[in-house]
């Protein structure tokens, strides 16, 4: 390979790895809250994702929603499972050890899988062509229409959620939660409301990757959460958990490693490298890029 | 010291003449193969979940990587007896060892970790063992490695599950299991008393890992094929269940977790379509009425029913 073409081959990849990366970051945010906000590695969370597809899904076949509509209406849906399932499986075990509320999740995570391969079996489906592809080449590089869409809606959104999180009040009581939850009880702020919250953007934030992943590869099935959300969790461990610009930037280093690896090497190799990335950053970096060192005390 | 002999001199006869009862229904055909198949794999996660026991319960450093002990285990195994053509028991007892071994080389870094990283870690260095033999052409890649015989029989599996548990439990009673329980109490606690935290905290997790190696030489003796894709983070979340829904850092608890998850799963066999769907809502509902697991971190014993208590209260001891 000489130098141009490896040259273009790195652009194409780096185009490819940063569209990927957008949606990696996107459900990345909402486990990077909910770990900043009660400490859970919610494993349901990629799952969330998957529940969002096929509300994308609903919106556009059976009720004939366009594009945006139907992105909407996944992100309000996924939002409010995000609410019941907090309610109903999390909120009871608010001071149960931090283990049996992650075997919850993971039951949780089980019981969307499972429960969506019922109502639409296993098959996978094809999601309806709501927004066309159209094909740009310049220099040589192949950039997508829906290449260039999903990284606009990733950055849209990521641009409403730094508002929220850093300008409204809601915002201020979430950081403020996260800081210290018996503090923030004090100051009067009702902390299963914000706790109630940050599931719901974050569910939506994932239902949105979720639309936006079923227009960009046209199919999605029940366990399509399984591998993007340990991925994306890896992301926000790569940022720094609990960090919310963290996960951005994890999203897109993990998207771009898996595509430079599958470029390059061999996409078998693709989810390996996504597990040596976190194994080294643990061990090296346990707090994340963007993450700081805290000193234990005695 | 001799009370303790007798007491589990009294356990093995149990043992014993619960295995002549379930061998004498498998051989006059009272249990049909289902049941039989079932009753093995309950034995091979009695296994999983006791020696998870051991690195989660009694040392708690939360590892939820086991199903890739379990892979090194099931095609070191497999290598042995399918391309090497040598014995079951040298597979046994190779198998055991190499996964002993890779337990003990990845526990050396990652035990430095704690809590929620080691548990990622772990995670991550599972799917990384999978994914490496995925893509190793000698042991069959995705198709898996086929053709293994079955040599584990009843027998094998229970005596096995046996010797797993009384080691277990002799361990745990030892000077290093004290060492691995003051850990689990305090970490910084341990150190200060002078406790080689990591030497310790290695030891439990090469020893756990080694018995996850056995189940998977038995567990790929029995079904014929070592496949990736029964190796998944899916499996050692199963095997994590078994533990936390019994109670961490309970022998019993463990046993009854593997015992009754197994024994779920494979009674909902039936209705393939609501199986997960009603394991799941179990084990939500179980972890939401209790937390701690069936039986926290205590034991069952017989006197908590109020019966036999000549056992001076060893089997009962909390932590």
């Amino acid at each position: 390979m000489d130098m141009g073409s490896f040259a273009q081959q790195f652009a194409q990849q780096l185009i490819n790895g940063i569209s990927l990366g957008s949606i990696y970051a996107l459900i990345a945010l909402g486990y990077t809250m909910i770990y900043g906000i009660i400490k859970l590695i919610n494993f349901a969370h990629g799952d969330i994702y998957m529940l969002g597809a096929y509300m994308g899904f609903v919106a556009t076949t059976m009720l004939g929603l366009s594009f945006v509509p139907a992105l909407i209406f996944a992100m309000v849906a996924a939002g409010i499972a995000g609410i019941i399932i907090e309610r109903v499986a999390y909120r009871p075990m608010r001071n149960a050890p931090r283990i049996a509320i992650l075997i919850t999740a993971i039951g949780v995570s089980f019981f969307l899988e499972y429960g969506m391969i019922l109502i639409a079996t296993p098959q996978p489906r094809t999601f309806p062509p709501i927004f066309e592809a159209t094909i740009y080449k310049f220099y040589g590089l192949i950039v997508n229409s829906q290449q260039i869409l999903i990284l606009v809606i990733s950055l849209v959104l990521m641009a409403g959620l730094t508002y929220i999180v850093n300008k409204t009040k809601v915002g201020k009581a979430m950081r403020a939660v996260s800081f210290d939850a018996d503090a923030a009880r004090l100051m009067g702020i009702n902390i299963d409301r914000i706790i109630s919250m940050t599931f719901a953007l974050g569910s939506s934030l994932a239902a949105a990757a979720g639309v936006l992943v079923g227009v960009y590869y046209n199919s999605i099935d029940p366990l399509m959460g399984m591998m993007p959300g340990l991925k994306a969790f890896i992301a926000a461990v790569l940022g720094g958990i609990g960090i919310i610009p963290g996960a951005m930037l994890g999203g897109v280093i993990m998207g771009i490693v898996e595509a430079m690896v599958s470029g390059f090497f061999s996409s078998t190799f693709r989810d390996a490298a996504a597990f040596g990335i976190l194994i080294l950053i643990l061990l090296y970096r346990p707090s994340g890029i963007l993450g700081k060192n805290i000193k234990e005390k005695v | 010291m001799n009370s303790i002999k007798k007491h589990d001199l009294a356990t093995l006869g149990a043992c014993a003449v619960l295995f002549a009862i379930v061998q004498t229904l498998l051989f006059v055909d009272f249990i049909g193969p289902f049941w039989e198949l079932n009753i093995i794999l309950i034995l091979i996660n009695v296994i999983l979940s006791v020696s998870l026991n051991l690195i989660n319960g009694y040392t708690g450093q939360f590892s939820i990587g086991h199903a890739g002990f379990l892979a090194v285990g099931a095609y070191t195994g497999a290598i042995i007896t399918v391309k090497l053509g040598l014995p079951f028991e040298l597979a046994l007892v190779v198998g055991t060892l190499s996964s002993a071994l890779l337990g003990f080389l990845i526990g050396l870094p990652t035990l430095r970790l704690n809590g929620d990283y080691l548990a990622i870690a772990t995670l991550g260095l599972g799917e990384i063992i999978r994914i490496c033999i995925l893509n190793i052409e000698y042991v069959g890649g995705a198709s898996g490695l086929m053709g293994i015989p079955r040599f584990t029989t009843f027998a094998w599996a229970f005596w096995i599950t046996i010797f797993v548990i009384f080691v277990i439990k002799n361990f745990k009673n030892s000077a290093p299991g004290r060492c691995c329980l003051a850990i689990r109490e305090n970490e910084i606690a341990a150190e200060t008393m002078g406790i080689d935290t990591t030497k310790y905290k290695v030891m439990a997790f090469t020893i756990g890992a080694g018995f996850a190696g056995t189940a998977g030489v038995l567990f790929a003796h029995y079904f014929y094929i070592a496949h990736p894709a029964s190796f998944t983070f899916m499996r050692s979340f199963d095997i994590l269940t078994m533990v936390v829904l019994g109670g961490l850092g309970s022998m019993t608890g463990a046993i009854t977790g593997a015992v009754l998850l197994t024994a779920i799963s494979a009674a909902l066999a039936e209705y393939p379509e609501w199986r997960m769907v009603i394991y799941s809502l179990t084990l939500i509902i179980l972890m939401i009425n209790r937390p701690q697991g069936l039986f926290g971190s205590k034991e069952l014993s017989l006197k908590m029913f109020g019966l036999g208590g000549s056992h001076n209260g060893r089997a009962t001891e909390s932590k």
